[in-house]
């Protein structure tokens, strides 16, 4: 079977050292299962996440994911343009979209655009992984590959914000998607459809201003996983992940709490099921060791 | 009618030959219900089947038909014979389908059987065949009473039909409000914009149409008579009195818009201060310039006060809301925006309501630029120069305000319905009784009335909460408790323009209905197309006027000897005087004390010790018997000590059938009847409500007999509660269970 | 008063609804709310809100400016888009909400201090240099936005989640002497320019 290519937009936080580079490690026995093959977008840059409004402006945040529209178009022409990130893959997607239709935002990005030397012209589709994993690979095509399904494992589908909303994906609810579920399945593990917290927001960015109320959101979202039985929690988003992992031990520090829940990538889950190693699925990036998924992957 | 045959049919198709003796129930039909001729077959409701029922009716002569087979509900169009008298006994809805499976049950299910039987042949020998009204008119003509576009609708609806149509206009002109309107709230895609009203158009379509004659400047002094044979007198301005005959009437006669003067804290009677009707006059005469105030000044402002004297709790004003005000005010705001941007036009809500597709209009609105305030008014100020609303924001919770050039007040409805009856009623008795006063104010209130009816029951038709016209609003609208009198458009209840004329459309169906059927001597509906009628016996009347006061349809009138008169063609057949009459001398042909007291006293009573308790149900045929059916279609098992009656409506229900079946053993009754109240599901409106009425009077009765009140209850059913009819079932049996069985048992 | 904020003033008078028309990103959506609260139900961090999205909207229809622009609320947007997809009228909340941070910022109305707001900066700051973000640099230059002292006590309450992170590999202390980068960034930072020089020529900010 030949390989499906696509243009990769990383992302910052999936550079080598950055917060979610496990996730950029463990996507790779993922992808090389599924015959996924990802081209890197040479030069890309950031995509200004959601708190870039606060100094950006529309027409330079507009100008910045255009800029790596135009360099997928240009050095990838015909891949869809795939992101990892919810935040990148919003960005991209609402940049493509707005461009698309509004003729006059298109005209004044190509006049900045073009100070970078790039032009745009439209026609790039800015997908997220997950969407590519359930669009073209399908359920069925992403069990084939498990050798070591992870049975007995109670895992809580934690969706969160930007990869549920305001795109989502295709044919689930805002309110209660299901595919993230499903993919926990895949893997031979028990999703914990109880979990309620499901696609309650851990604060974003805001982590840092606020650290305070994000916090709350955080413990709200980890003790819903404790009391529905889970045993951790798994999402697709980068944020999440890191802001639910690390705020874990202040929250402990700050309420007397015990919380001590791993989060993890399905694609770590995938990666382990699919017979990778501890490192080839990023489990050695963690500060709450996920100790079952690492048994598992070192068996 | 000589030569009476009666013959009995039992079908023993649908499991019904399989679960029940059917020989039995042959010889209980032969036997004790003394039918001459009994045949049973395995597929009654077969072309075969029924044939040889119109065969035995054709050559046999046979006068009365029992079908033992499924509910009178079911096959209705195979068990058809309009020559013949048939009484129905219900083996499987009511017998088969409910009761529990098995052979433990095998006994108490052949029991029931039997019973229906001997229910069906007791009924069958007290019923005759009804002749339909041998005096009814023939007069198809349709009188509207008002010209707006409402009544222009339904006259242009009844004459394009085919219908001969009179027009009654108080006004000099056709048109009503509509005429007054500079436009409409638009009715089409996109609902984007305000549209051109079309009375112009409809005017003149109205006025040159060869089957409509228009009486303008005029009023109805008198209408007598019934449908089809009713009598009006047209006064008009000039003082000349015209005559018309016509067979059924639509009243569209509108509503005047609440009077702004009693709302001097919204600046009511102040200058610039308006209201919806003051706005549609200056966009009249301003012709589609810029809208100027009546002072001839420049407009830059203009705030529109929702529910102005509207859904108010205080009871100072209207405690309603008028439903087209939102976008009427909307419609308004856009006569500004769209002639000038730059114009400010504030509408001020407390809930912005607009039906049907008023979201579009309102959205489009929003998209013009009109702002939205959620607030509520405490005041209007006004200069001459220039008002100030003040204003609680309902969002920002502030107590605020603004200024404006114009200050609009979106006012309510007021119905034009004519005299209340239950003000008109007191009134008319103390004036009877020789007081003076009252004989002034009766002339007084005679002045409002519109259809002027010379009715025994008062002049107008009943009015329905907050004066507006009588109305079946939940399952026959345009129907009112006078039949052939069909109200139509803001009388019945507040309203848009399109809903008028939809309202309008459908009492002029009606209307066409109700000649119809007055002209072939029967019921105009509920029960459409029945021949029967009620009769008096007049030498046992003993002139107490139970039936001439709770008859729902004031088909009653009294002849000047004080008797009850019969109006057939306002009857609607439900027999609530049957019902009330204390003597009981009123009956139908087919229907009557006797049909069912027969049924009652038919009934096999076990003995005190058998430990098998009977309980009568009179059911209400509209909604509690379909309601107990479909507990059959759904299997819902209940008791089989039950035997079920269905009546025309629990306002027919004489207390004697009560008082029969305690006194013949049974050791309950439980009436199920439709929902009463304001929120009434009664066919009859009132009939419901008047059987629970007398029921709460039978405590006497029962203390007398030396029973407990629980012997007799009554309960609301509507036509979706088959799980529930079930459940009552069974929660009576158990509770007459813990009672002990009636020691009148045995008496008998 | 900023010089923008002096302009924009005596250019809508009092009309501040045609303002955020004018000059907020979709801010011409704000007339359809149709105020049913549904957004500020919906918000996680909507009890912290000075003022819900449905009141700002109505405020801004009641010409508060002043009011609005200083209001701390805009910054506790979370960018979860829940309301977004919850509102009936489809208003895009989330960026009618971002749009007006952006220009309370620009107009120098926005409250100074405001964390979200000191972030958001150096934020882009951080991100505009190189084309990337560089996260120890956006951590440290957070943790120090209050002030040297405060800026060693906030690093050092998060020492241990960073020692954590930079043992997974995931801070890598080194970027700190440079770090990932764009290889045109000034290609970026130029385009960013010109794209900024065009909006606010566009929305009036710098006059023609």
């Amino acid at each position: 079977m030949a390989k499906k290519n696509y243009a990769f937009y990383p992302g910052c936080s999936s550079q080598k050292g950055a917060s979610g580079s496990n996730f950029a490690t463990s996507i790779g026995v993922m992808c090389d299962k599924l015959e996924i093959q990802l081209n890197e977008i040479p030069d890309w840059n950031c995509c200004g996440a959601s708190i870039g409004y606060g100094e950006g402006g529309e027409l330079p945040r507009l100008a910045l994911n255009a800029r790596n529209l135009a360099l997928s178009a240009q050095h990838l022409p015909g891949q869809d343009m795939v992101s990892g990130c919810p935040a990148c893959w919003l960005a991209t997607r609402e940049t493509a979209e707005r461009l698309n239709e509004h003729s006059d935002l298109m005209a004044e990005t190509n006049v900045a655009l073009k100070e970078a030397g790039l032009t745009f012209k439209g026609g790039v589709k800015a997908r997220h992984i997950v969407e590519v994993l359930i669009e073209d690979v399908g359920f069925a095509g992403m069990k084939a590959p498990v050798v070591k399904p992870l049975q007995g494992m109670k895992i809580a589908g934690y969706v969160g914000c930007q990869t549920n909303r305001p795109f989502g994906i295709a044919g689930e609810s805002f309110e209660n998607p299901l595919y993230l579920d499903k993919m926990i399945e895949t893997v031979g593990a028990e999703a914990v459809s109880s979990f309620d917290q499901k696609v309650t927001c851990c604060g974003g960015a805001l982590a840092f201003s606020e650290p305070e109320k994000s916090q709350k959101q955080i413990r709200d979202i980890v003790e819903s996983a404790y009391d529905h039985g889970a045993e951790m929690i798994v999402t697709p988003c980068q944020l999440c992940q890191a802001n639910v992992e690390i705020y874990q031990a202040e929250i402990n520090k700050k309420h007397g709490t015990k919380l001590a829940m791993p989060v993890v990538y399905y694609s770590q889950l995938m990666s382990v099921a699919y017979g990778g190693t501890l490192k080839q699925a990023g489990l050695d990036g963690h500060l709450i060791q996920p100790n079952r998924l690492q048994e598992i992957a070192g068996k | 009618m000589a030569d009476n045959k009666f013959a009995a049919y039992i079908c023993s198709g649908c499991g019904i030959g399989d679960k029940l003796d059917v020989g039995t129930l042959e010889k209980i039909a032969k036997k004790e219900g003394k039918i001459q001729d009994v045949k049973t077959h395995p597929f009654l409701c077969s072309a075969e089947g029924v044939q040889l029922i119109n065969d035995d009716i054709e050559k046999e002569g046979v006068t009365h038909v029992c079908i033992a087979a499924c509910s009178r509900r079911a096959k209705t169009e195979a068990f058809h014979f309009p020559t013949a008298v048939m009484s129905r006994a219900n083996l499987r809805e009511g017998v088969l389908w409910v009761i529990a499976e098995g052979e433990a049950h095998d006994e108490v299910r052949q029991e029931m059987a039997d019973d229906y039987v001997r229910m069906a042949c007791a009924e069958l020998k007290k019923m005759k065949l009804p002749d339909g009204n041998p005096n009814h008119g023939g007069n198809k003509r349709i009188l509207v009473v008002g010209g707006g576009m409402s009544g222009m609708t339904s006259a242009l609806e009844a004459a394009e039909a085919g219908y001969e149509v009179v027009i009654v206009e108080k006004q000099a002109q056709l048109g009503g409000w509509g005429a007054k309107l500079w436009k409409r709230v638009p009715f089409k895609a996109p609902y984007a914009d305000p549209q051109n009203t079309g009375v112009a158009e409809l005017v003149s379509l109205v006025s040159s149409h060869p089957r409509i004659t228009v009486y303008l400047g005029s009023h109805l002094a008198e209408t007598a008579g019934a449908p089809g044979r009713f009598n009006i007198k047209i006064a008009q301005e000039s003082g000349a009195v015209s005559e018309e005959a016509v067979g059924a009437i639509v009243q569209a006669t509108g509503f005047t818009s609440y009077d702004i003067a009693k709302l001097p804290e919204l600046g009511g009677g102040k200058a610039n201060v308006t209201d919806q009707a003051g706005l549609e006059a200056l966009a009249q005469s301003a012709n589609g310039a810029a809208i100027k105030r009546a002072d001839g000044k420049e407009i830059k402002s203009v705030v529109f006060l929702q529910c102005a004297g509207q859904r108010d709790e205080t009871g100072a004003h209207l405690p309603y809301c008028s439903g087209h005000c939102c976008a009427t005010s909307i419609k308004q705001a856009m006569y500004f925006k769209d002639n000038n941007p730059d114009i400010n036009t504030v509408v001020m809500y407390q809930d912005l309501r607009v039906p049907g597709m008023g979201e579009d209009f309102y959205r489009s609105a929003q998209n013009k630029g009109v702002t939205f305030t959620k607030g509520r008014a405490t005041g209007v100020e006004s200069t001459g120069a220039t008002c100030t609303v003040n204003f609680r924001d309902l969002i920002l919770d502030e107590d605020t305000s603004v200024s404006a050039d114009l200050v609009v007040l979106a006012t309510g409805q007021v119905p034009s319905a004519g005299v209340d009856l239950e003000a008109w009623n007191p009134v008319v008795m103390a004036a009877d009784n020789g007081s003076e006063d009252a004989k002034q104010k009766k002339a007084e209130m005679q002045k409002i009335s519109i259809l002027n009816l010379n009715y025994r029951q008062g002049p107008d038709m009943p009015q329905f909460k907050y004066g507006f016209a009588d109305s079946h609003f939940i399952c026959f609208p345009y129907e009112t408790r006078r039949t052939g009198i069909y109200a139509a458009g803001p009388v019945r209840r507040p309203m848009d323009m399109l809903q008028a004329t939809e309202d309008a459309t459908g009492a002029a169906l009606k209307a066409i209905q109700a000649v119809e059927n007055a002209s072939l001597g029967r019921a105009a509906h509920p029960r459409s197309g029945d021949l029967s009628f009620p009769t008096a016996r007049l030498e046992g009347c003993t002139q107490c006027k139970r039936c001439t006061v709770e008859c729902p349809f004031g088909a009653i009138d009294e002849d000047e000897r004080r008797f009850p008169k019969f109006n057939e063609e306002r009857c609607r057949r439900c027999g609530t005087c049957m019902g009330a009459c204390p003597v009981r001398v009123i009956s139908f042909e087919n229907y009557s004390v006797d049909t069912v007291g027969a049924q009652i006293k038919s009934v096999d009573m076990p003995d005190e010790f058998s430990e098998k308790p009977r309980i009568l149900i009179l059911a209400c045929e509209n909604d509690a018997y379909p309601a107990l059916d479909m507990a059959g279609l759904s299997r819902t098992v209940y008791s089989a000590f039950v035997r079920i009656i269905p009546v025309r409506c629990l306002g027919s229900v004489n207390t004697i059938w009560i008082t029969d079946a305690l006194n013949a053993g049974y050791d309950g009754v439980m009436m199920m009847g439709c929902k009463k109240g304001d929120d009434y599901q009664c066919h009859f409106v009132k009939g419901s409500e008047l059987a629970h009425y007398r029921m709460s009077k039978i405590g006497d009765t029962l203390s007398q007999l030396g029973l407990e009140p629980e012997r007799v209850v009554t309960h609301e059913v509507a036509i979706t509660d088959n799980a529930r009819v079930a459940q009552y079932i069974n929660d009576y049996v158990a509770q007459i269970n813990e009672i002990g069985m009636s020691p009148m048992k045995g008496f008998v | 008063m900023s010089n923008q904020n002096q302009q924009a003033v005596a250019r809508y008078q009092n009309n501040f609804l045609k303002e955020v028309e004018d000059r907020v990103e979709d801010g011409d959506w704000v007339k359809m709310c149709m105020q049913c609260g549904v957004c500020a139900g919906s918000c996680p961090l909507g009890d912290a809100w000075e003022h819900t999205p449905q009141k700002i909207f109505m405020m801004i229809r009641a010409g508060k400016r002043e009011e609005v622009l200083k209001s701390d609320a805009m910054w506790m947007c979370t960018s979860c888009y829940n309301c977004i997809v919850r509102c009936p009228r489809k208003l895009p909340i989330t960026h009618i909400m971002h749009g007006l941070a952006n220009y309370a910022h620009r107009m120098n109305l926005a409250p100074q201090r405001q964390p979200t707001r000191v972030i958001a900066k150096i934020f882009w700051d951080n991100l505009v240099k190189t084309g990337r973000v560089n996260e120890l640099k956006f951590s440290l230059a957070m943790y120090f936005k209050d002030g040297f002292s405060q800026g060693i006590k906030n690093a050092m309450a998060m020492q241990s989640a960073g020692l954590g992170l930079m043992k997974a590999k995931r801070l890598n202390p080194f970027e700190i002497f440079g770090g990932h980068k764009c290889k045109d960034s000034s290609g970026i930072k130029k385009m960013i320019a010109k794209a900024r020089e065009i909006e606010d020529r566009k929305k009036g900010y710098t006059p023609l």
